[in-house]
């Protein structure tokens, strides 16, 4: 189920080098919302619309959070909205997050901007979850206070050590997996991060979930536009980002 | 409210408005919205024979008022269609145009015979997809080749049969004419206009097949030249087709010589267009003493 409308933003705020956190005020869209979902934005001057993750849900406020980064033209008019501007937001889209028993211990992985949709998962496990956050470089770090406000311990990794430790979130998935015993991971991020990480959630035999993304036109499955590799039962075929997805368990994708 | 009913081939249609091929689904996916009931008529995905893949990705890359699409006909076939989709189709108070693509004259003729006896309503042929290796525009740009598969495909099926045509040729007059001649009972026009984008930094097209479909906006006045061509050329009946994006294109293209028209990319900006296209249309056709939409086909004048 997902809705339509113009929706005003309520708070802006740059929280890191082209990096904009928006809390939009969209009553029905955040009560369906559910973690792992996206919002498809209209940006004025741009034909297809723009998926974003949905970072955070507060049904009772009825607003969701959006963060993202200037890659292209069409972000870069999206982060001059300001508070009080209205957004044409089509959603939420796509499946969400499996959940299971928030007592379970999980692991959650972001990789630079594809840190936000981790935030809404690991706040339903709170202290279960830790979130491994990689990051290039200080200046891209995010939301790391907002993963400890909701109780889950974190672990920050920056490619050249400005912030954190020096590292790939790979190598302290590792690490954390020894300490941790998850039952669960999560993650999302550049692709060839996603790929070592459903290699090592294999290995350790921990069942995994990925978000993806694709060049996106409809959003709700009618184009077959952002096709991905999919293998479910041995039979290879090509699935849909926007309706099978965009979170799809580890090992029915071929990255 | 205006009569916007118009009967196209022998199919009544509580409107104009056809959802175009691929931009649609099975009609499934935007029933959230809005009842798929509003609209005059669904045509479907490309379907063929078997299963189809389509293309790698990524399919899709945004253009000035439009995009391109190379997703090359990927599809379920034709055993789903009829057993999964069509039932569902049968139920919504609609016209149900099957497109259908094949790779070879054979494929399609088979596609049409399977189609007999079921609830469709009339046939769309496409040889024009762009994005797929055999058939498709290899078939619509050639007037023989045209010609050719028209009349097979005629001769198997007792529906109307529409003919989609490729703008990507230099007189799509002549394989309008060719194609009627051939038996066709309407005309749809346009496809896709074959086009390229390239990431500057990679050096690399966007689309993993190189080269793709232009849709949208950005299309429009080929669209509605070539509709005024064609229907100037042809005595049988043309559905419009390209880059329509609210009443007034609607209006324009049906002037231009379109007795129904169909919308495909529009809805991937705005997902509620059939709905505002259709109250748009009431609302032009009354403010402007039009009893009938029909009454607007083909009354452009031409300087």
């Amino acid at each position: 189920m997902y809705t339509q409308g113009l929706y005003e933003i309520i708070k802006k705020e740059q929280i890191a080098k082209d990096t904009f956190d928006l809390t939009i005020s969209c009553g029905k869209l955040s009560e369906l919302a559910k973690a792992g979902q996206f919002v498809h934005i209209s940006v004025p001057g741009f034909f297809l619309r723009r998926p974003i993750s949905i970072c955070n849900i507060d049904k009772e406020n009825g607003t969701i959070r959006i963060v993202f980064q200037i890659k292209g033209k069409g972000t870069d008019v999206l982060s001059k909205f300001e508070t009080g501007e209205k957004l044409d937001l089509l959603g939420p889209l796509g499946n969400g997050f499996k959940l299971l028993d928030p007592d379970k211990k999980v692991i959650t992985i972001g990789g630079g901007i594809g840190t936000p949709p981790m935030l809404e998962v690991a706040k339903y496990y709170g202290e279960n979850a830790t979130e491994i956050s990689g990051f290039r470089t200080k200046e891209l770090v995010i939301l790391q206070d907002d993963f400890k406000a909701q109780g889950n311990k974190t672990i920050l990794c920056t490619d050249d050590g400005t912030a954190g430790e020096k590292g790939f979130v790979t190598d302290a998935l590792s690490v954390s997996i020894e300490k941790e015993k998850p039952d669960f991971i999560y993650a999302c991020g550049p692709t060839v991060m996603l790929k070592a990480v459903s290699e090592i959630a294999m290995n350790n035999k921990i069942r995994c979930q990925i978000s993806l993304e694709e060049r996106m036109a409809c959003g709700v499955g009618a184009c077959l536009g952002c096709a991905v590799k999919m293998k479910v039962l041995g039979n290879e075929f090509y699935g849909h980002v926007c309706k099978n997805g965009p979170v799809f368990y580890s090992e029915e994708v071929i990255l | 409210m205006s009569d916007l009913s118009v009967n196209f081939c022998g199919v009544d249609m509580k409107n104009p408005l056809i959802t175009a091929s691929g931009a649609y689904g099975y009609g499934r996916e935007y029933v959230d919205l809005y009842p798929i009931s509003a609209i005059g008529g669904i045509s479907t995905k490309g379907t063929t024979l078997n299963v189809k893949d389509g293309n790698p990705p990524p399919r899709i890359a945004e253009t000035p008022s439009g995009m391109l699409n190379s997703v090359g006909l990927q599809n379920g076939g034709l055993e789903r269609f009829i057993s999964v989709e069509l039932p569902n189709l049968e139920k919504q108070d609609i016209a149900i145009i099957a497109n259908i693509a094949g790779g070879t004259i054979e494929e399609c003729v088979e596609l049409v015979s399977k189609l007999e006896g079921t609830s469709v309503d009339m046939i769309e042929l496409n040889i024009s997809c762009p994005n797929v290796k055999q058939g498709g525009a290899a078939f619509g740009t050639n007037r023989d080749c045209a010609a050719e598969i028209t009349s097979a495909v005629k001769r198997a099926t007792s529906k109307p049969l529409m003919v989609k045509l490729s703008p990507n040729v230099t007189s799509i007059s002549d394989i309008a004419k060719a194609v009627e001649a051939a038996g066709a009972d309407a005309l749809s026009l346009i496809n896709t206009l074959l086009g390229m984008r390239i990431d500057i930094m990679s050096r690399r097209p966007i689309l993993k097949n190189n080269v793709g479909g232009l849709s949208g906006p950005a299309v429009f006045p080929i669209a509605v030249r070539m509709v005024w061509q064609v229907a100037n050329a042809v005595d049988i009946p043309v559905c419009g087709m390209g880059g329509i994006s609210c009443a007034e294109d609607a209006i324009e293209i049906m002037m231009a010589g379109a007795n129904c028209f169909q919308i495909g990319a529009v809805m991937f900006n705005d997902p509620y267009a059939p709905v505002k296209i259709i109250d748009g249309l009431n609302e032009w056709c009354e403010k402007n003493g039009v009893k009938n939409i029909s009454e607007i086909v083909g009354t452009v004048k031409p300087w």
